[in-house]
């Protein structure tokens, strides 16, 4: 059974400056999936990845022309608000980059600006419910005032995780964020992708070809800025139907 | 590896670590110079200056007459007192300390071995004491200038009478009241207390202080608001063209701007055109902002950088709009380091002479300003303006107020250094 498409890429384009870092991308991701984006390194998929909840804007020279509709709504529209886009579509980043505040604030902080709590009661709530969702509450519950920056790098990856659902997203963007983690602290990440994305979207760049096959129902693979092919990563990993495709993923380059 | 390539890289290696002996060699030269230097400069200073930090007190009696007697100053107010003329009073008070001398001109000389204001120093001890004066008193006033040159060592006994400003009788009188023990020290308060003047045992720093401080917060007012966000705009906000490219290129250039250029800045815009009132610290501290505002707003702009990017990353991606991401995580990271900058930068302000000699802070002021609407001058002109006087006793007193100075500069700096190492967050 096939999950309903959630996010749809039509001919996006992406140039820095002179340089074009995708061509033509089209591609449909499905609702509560998780999607694996792979290929070499300056391949696109980061930018790709980053055109999805607009981050890209904060480069001055970053143009971005095609069409990104969520739930067929296009973000690139004029009356989009930005904010307000990325409060639905969260992000983690390869290197975790906590708040240096409290472990409380760090997950509070988004909540607070959208103004989803009325009151603290309510904001604790959120605040604990999302850690829970991030499978850290445990190891945080009894030292909420410690400043996050405190907590272990897997630690940390997971309260960036709960600051990014604390403000209740559709999508999770995750663009490598296992990549600074030791294998242990790697495990329970990708154990907690598949608990979120029952909840979630999740779409996941990633290095390891490994973990792209564990953790992903399908599979892009990007090569020089191109979308070459998306599928079941089933097939990508076993049957790709490009022959590049194959040579990466059997590690014949990259 | 034969033994003879292992021989030649062995001598390289010698010559390698001679070079690095060599090197940190010539480090620790540089750095015993600059402290030797350091140390000679603070030796020279001090060993000058600390007399200036207490004054010589001489001890007189003071007997009370029919017309006036102790009691009347009880129902007196103390301005009542201070409006009295006792100067005759006083004088005769002090003649009788000396039954001997009956010369007119020998009690003038003794009254020079006294500070000009006895009368004000009588006045003073009978408003304290208003209360329980008995018919005959003892009080201790301040010494000349001139004597207390000579009871704290500085000014030699040796130099011929004629080229000496106390002669052989007043030294003689000087060593009687040493022999009966009626000549002490006492810390010199008044020094931080009075205003400039022009008898030397009188001058304090207390106006040059104020000054100081005045002009200091109109600095801090002014600098540190507009510096900060002008960093913040020019480095978070402003997009990267022509323009701004511009404006960082005169920021850097007006950090570099002799300190004077401020000063015809300050005479010409803000007394001739805009006719703010000459010589006070709303002057001088408008001048020696904008001397300080490019400072501020580097080292802002640098502790602003040095936030990692990650930061705004992670704030953007919850929702956060730029602003927020700004004064939400940006600005407060980037504080302690803007603040250093800032105190680093009014330590400067604080040393700086210059551009309040051409706006006029360099005047003979005598009152202790009590707002920076008010004439006052500042605590490096001070020290220039006593280092030009004549009198031997200004020599300490310049010194002196250097060491204030001083103190104050390594003060800002302990503080900046604290504030560095207390708040700075490590990645």
């Amino acid at each position: 059974m096939e999950n309903k498409v959630k996010v749809c890429v039509e001919n996006l384009n992406v140039h820095y400056g002179e340089k074009q870092a995708l061509f033509d991308v089209c591609m449909d991701i499905n609702q509560n999936e998780i999607t694996a984006l792979i290929g070499p390194s300056g391949c696109g998929k980061s930018t790709f990845l980053r055109c999805l909840n607009r981050m890209n804007d904060v480069i001055d020279i970053c143009k971005v022309e095609g069409s990104i509709k969520i739930d067929g709504q296009n973000i690139y529209d004029k009356d989009i608000q930005v904010e307000k886009l990325r409060e639905r579509v969260g992000m983690v980043f390869q290197k975790p980059n906590p708040f240096p505040k409290s472990i409380f604030e760090n997950v509070a902080y988004g909540p607070r600006i959208h103004g989803l709590a009325k009151d603290k009661t309510e904001l604790e709530e959120i605040v604990h419910t999302s850690l829970k969702k991030a499978a850290i509450f445990d190891e945080v519950k009894d030292r909420l005032d410690e400043t996050g920056t405190s907590l272990s790098g897997g630690q940390q990856q997971r309260l960036c995780i709960a600051r990014a659902i604390s403000v209740n997203p559709d999508v999770i963007l995750m663009d490598e964020p296992c990549s600074a983690l030791d294998p242990i602290a790697t495990a329970k990440i990708e154990a907690l992708m598949e608990d979120l994305k029952k909840e979630y979207t999740i779409i996941i760049v990633t290095h390891s070809m490994q973990q792209a096959a564990r953790v992903s129902k399908k599979t892009g693979f990007f090569h020089l800025g191109n979308l070459i092919e998306v599928n079941d990563t089933e097939t990508i990993f076993s049957t790709p139907a490009n022959d590049k495709t194959l040579d990466y993923v059997t590690g014949r380059f990259g | 590896m034969n033994s003879n390539s292992l021989k030649i890289s062995n001598e390289n290696l010698k010559r390698r670590l001679n070079a690095e002996r060599r090197f940190k060699f010539y480090g620790v030269i540089a750095i015993s110079l600059a402290l030797i230097f350091v140390l000679i400069l603070f030796t020279n200073i001090i060993s000058k200056g600390y007399s200036a930090f207490y004054r010589t007190l001489i001890e007189i009696k003071i007997e009370f007459n029919d017309k006036v007697q102790p009691e009347m100053f009880k129902q007196m107010s103390d301005t009542e007192i201070n409006k009295l003329d006792l100067y005759s009073f006083s004088k005769k008070n002090i003649y009788s300390n000396f039954p001997d001398i009956e010369k007119k001109s020998d009690k003038k000389k003794i009254i020079k071995l006294f500070s000009i204001e006895f009368e004000e120093e009588i006045k003073t001890y009978i408003n304290k004491n208003k209360n329980n004066l008995g018919n005959k008193i003892n009080l201790y006033i301040s010494a000349s200038d001139d004597i207390d040159q000579i009871h704290k060592g500085n000014y030699s006994r040796d130099i011929p009478e004629e080229r000496r400003r106390v002669s052989n009788f007043q030294l003689s009188i000087y060593d009687e009241l040493v022999g009966q023990n009626k000549v002490k020290f006492e810390f010199n308060l008044p020094f931080f207390s009075r205003g400039d003047s022009r008898e030397a045992e009188l001058a304090g720093l207390g106006g040059s202080l104020i000054g100081s401080f005045f002009t200091m917060i109109i600095v801090l007012l002014l600098s540190f608001p507009f510096g900060l966000f002008g960093a913040i705009y020019l480095e978070e906000f402003s997009k990267r063209n022509r323009f701004t490219d511009f404006i960082e290129i005169n920021i850097n250039n007006l950090a570099a701007v002799p300190s004077i250029v401020f000063g015809l800045l300050g005479l010409g815009i803000l007394l001739n055109t805009f006719e703010l009132p000459r010589s006070t610290a709303l002057v001088g501290g408008i001048t020696l902002s904008l001397m300080t505002l490019p400072t501020i707003i580097i080292a802002t702009r640098a502790s602003l950088r040095s936030v990692p990017p990650s930061i705004r990353e992670g704030a953007l991606a919850v929702g956060a709009s730029k602003v927020q991401t700004v004064m939400h995580h940006v600005v407060p990271l980037a504080l302690p380091g803007s603040i250093t900058g800032t105190i680093i930068g009014i330590a400067r302000a604080l040393g700086e002479t210059a551009p309040l000699l051409l706006i006029g802070m360099v005047a003979f002021i005598v009152d202790v300003p009590s707002s920076p609407l008010d004439p006052s001058t500042s605590l490096p002109v001070q020290a220039y303006l006593w280092n030009d006087s004549a009198e031997r006793a200004y020599e300490e007193k310049t010194s002196a107020a250097i060491i204030i100075l001083l103190s104050f500069l390594i003060l800002f700096n302990l503080i900046a250094v604290f504030i560095r190492r207390k708040f700075e967050t490590k990645w």
